[in-house]
């Protein structure tokens, strides 16, 4: 099959078309739609997918409406969402410092908001929605940190990737003192928040998240072009007319937004922004960013995870984020065994 | 001040001049009484102060009064940091030598988050509530952690970047772990988050004694690994050259930093950067012979612990901030000042 197709309109416009990359980005749409239609109809009152699609539709009965629209869509509408931002900002840190171990999990992002969220859950005993402010700010404020830090007449890979990891070992100190200052209540309120959670979730979460993507995901994706350029290294994508550290910078600004409000609406869910883009790069076979497939595949991966946490331990046991730990874990070993074996990393 | 070529090029090849080494004994001695002098603020600080008389009479005549009392608990707590920081010292020494890697710490390689994930096991699921029962978990966790960062760094193609990457790999791969036993289990957690921040607090004579015979032996095996590792820092032919035998010489210097790592986390929980420090500031003065890093690093280690455990017990009063936190926010500074620098950046 021939996995680049040019498509011409008679107006004069053509456009490059890579077959496999959109059938894999709509296939990967589809396992997350028919996902989260599963996991709507999971839990203590199961209801089969057909009623789930029905009263989706605005054609169910009342009880189900109420079940379905008030207390399951908004938490599996805020999965989806923090997936794919997950998804999207991991495929953004991944492209810039050009190392598939350069997610926000290793350069400490995640650790940042949790610092954030701590804070306001143990010095202030904050509610949800302050929790969340807090680790937004924590978020932002330790991409800022990082950025300056790694900033040396330009910003590089690895030099990103190991100044995040000594921010990030900062940053775990201080949670890990927050936590031992907490009293166990606030303790345990802590580490389950810490592992990334979609319980509780409702509409209050969902609009600011969509808000927020509705405006960074198409920026980020009008700028994609400039980093698949980046990729071939900065002095080439200059000398094409990219104009390399203002891009980088607005899309490293993005991706810590993306990730940062993630994280605030569920906790850090570890490892999504990891594995998505490594898993999308190996489905589609094709070479830059993949910036669609990495939001699809993000999407996807927590929703199913989600489901599996449910299914696997019952309702509210385990956390979602522990399973894409333990998943992610493992992956990530395999990860790293392959790399070295092609001797990239 | 730091030293500008690499270790290679300075390797010892004729004696030092001898002022130069009586500057080094007499430095070593200096750095002695820094450490008594740290060791007396480390009893006498804290929230309830001692005069140094105070703690005169506690340590040599003792009676009962409640000065005595606190210099009783708080030696305690200080002959723990002495030990813990000249292991966590020379490991990170040994480490840094073996891999000839500046970046080599015990924390960052992954080995304080081995020890801890097989201490939770070993608690949770086994029961075991000793520290004399969980320190062979340590062992065994440090030392398995040790090998697969090893193998997945690249073994011998090992770089500094790709060793420090796949030792936080698989730290977060661990931190998952611990964190979903942590949820499951309510006493766990009331026990854990205390151990996994890194604390001198739980030092006591039974711990102590639990432990000094591991930290012996592994720092009597770092210090006569002196030689053949400057032989290994020029490199693995020149090495073979002059009669070193690498295998065992990695062998051995994995088994003492791997001792050394596992039996200090096991007494005081997984605290970072210490390794990574010290051997960097020694080495600004005593040059690139690990025989004199080794003693240097031994008793300025403690320092740096002993300080900083010090250090959180005044900014926290009359509470305290954990060791591990303070060292952490101490050293992660440092390490990102030598991930900058020009020579580091380039590896």
């Amino acid at each position: 099959m021939k996995t680049n197709r040019a498509v011409r309109t008679p107006g004069g416009l053509s456009v490059r078309l890579d077959v496999r990359a959109l059938a894999v980005t709509l296939l990967l749409l589809t396992v997350a739609l028919t996902a989260s239609v599963v996991l709507i109809g999971t839990g203590d009152f199961p209801i089969p997918a057909a009623d789930v699609v029905r009263t989706l539709l605005g054609e169910g009965d009342a009880g189900q409406e109420f079940i379905v629209n008030e207390l399951r869509l908004p938490r599996v509408l805020v999965g989806l969402l923090v997936g794919a931002s997950l998804g999207l900002g991991g495929a953004l840190f991944q492209a810039i410092s050009r190392n598939p171990l350069g997610s926000p999990d290793v350069l400490g992002l995640g650790q940042g908001a949790t610092a954030g969220a701590l804070t306001v859950i143990v010095l202030f005993s904050g509610s949800a929605n302050q929790v969340a402010l807090g680790a937004l700010a924590g978020g932002l404020v330790t991409g800022f940190a990082i950025y300056v830090l790694a900033w040396k007449r330009g910003v590089h890979g690895y030099r990103l990737v190991l100044v995040g990891i000594g921010v990030s070992a900062i940053v775990t100190a201080v949670n890990g003192y927050l936590l031992t200052k907490s009293d166990i209540v606030d303790a345990a309120r802590a580490v389950v928040w810490m592992t990334g959670s979609l319980d509780g979730r409702d509409w209050d979460q969902v609009w600011p998240l969509l808000a927020l993507c509705a405006v960074l995901v198409p920026l980020v994706l009008a700028n994609s072009r400039g980093l698949k350029m980046m990729e071939m290294g900065d002095d080439v994508s200059y000398a094409l007319g990219v104009r390399v550290e203002r891009v980088r910078l607005l899309l490293m600004l993005s991706a810590v937004l993306l990730t940062a409000s993630a994280t605030a609406a569920a906790g850090p869910v570890s490892f999504v922004a990891l594995t998505a883009p490594q898993l999308a790069r190996r489905l589609t076979r094709s070479p830059g960013p993949n910036l669609v497939a990495s939001l699809c595949m993000g999407a996807a991966l927590l929703v199913s995870a989600d489901w599996i946490s449910q299914r696997v331990f019952g309702a509210g046991q385990l956390p979602v984020g522990v399973v894409t730990g333990v998943l992610g874990g493992v992956y990530l070993l395999w990860l790293l065994v392959t790399e070295r074996r092609a001797g990239r990393i | 001040m730091l030293v500008e070529s690499p270790p290679e090029q300075r390797a010892e090849t004729v004696p030092a001049p001898p002022n130069r080494r009586a500057i080094r004994v007499v430095g070593l001695l200096v750095s002695v009484v820094i450490l008594v002098l740290v060791a007396l603020a480390s009893i006498a600080v804290g929230a309830k102060e001692l005069s140094l008389e105070q703690v005169w009479h506690g340590l040599f005549h003792a009676s009962g009064t409640f000065g005595d009392v606190v210099v009783a608990d708080r030696l305690s707590r200080t002959v723990l940091g002495l030990l813990a920081g000249a292991a966590l010292g020379l490991a990170g020494a040994v480490l840094q030598a073996l891999t000839r890697n500046p970046l080599a710490d015990p924390g960052l390689l992954g080995l304080n988050a081995g020890a801890s994930a097989a201490v939770v096991t070993a608690i949770t699921f086994f029961g075991v509530t000793s520290l004399s029962g969980y320190v062979w978990f340590a062992f065994f966790g440090a030392a398995a952690v040790g090998a697969l960062v090893w193998f997945l760094g690249g073994s011998r193609g090992a770089t500094p970047v790709r060793l420090v990457l796949a030792g936080t790999a698989i730290s977060a791969a661990l931190f998952g772990y611990l964190q979903a036993i942590m949820i499951l289990d309510d006493a766990a957690l009331g026990r854990m988050r205390f151990w996994t921040v890194g604390s001198l607090a739980s030092g006591s004579d039974e711990a102590i004694k639990q432990v000094v015979p591991f930290l012996l032996a592994g720092s009597l095996l770092a210090l006569a690994l002196a030689r053949p590792l400057n032989a290994m820092a020029m490199g693995d032919d020149t090495a073979k050259a002059l009669g070193a035998d690498l295998n065992r010489t990695r062998a051995l210097s994995m088994l003492a930093a791997t001792v050394l790592c596992g039996a200090a986390t096991a007494a005081c929980g997984p605290i970072m950067f210490v390794g990574l420090m010290v051997p960097h500031v020694v080495r600004s003065f005593t040059g690139p012979d690990l025989r004199w890093i080794l003693p240097y690093a031994a008793i300025l280690s403690p320092v740096l612990l002993l300080g900083a455990d010090v250090l959180g017990r005044i900014v926290a009063r009359p509470a305290e901030l954990q060791v591990g936190v303070v060292t952490a926010l101490l050293g992660g500074p440092v390490f990102i000042f030598l991930v900058r620098r020009r020579r580091t950046a380039q590896l």
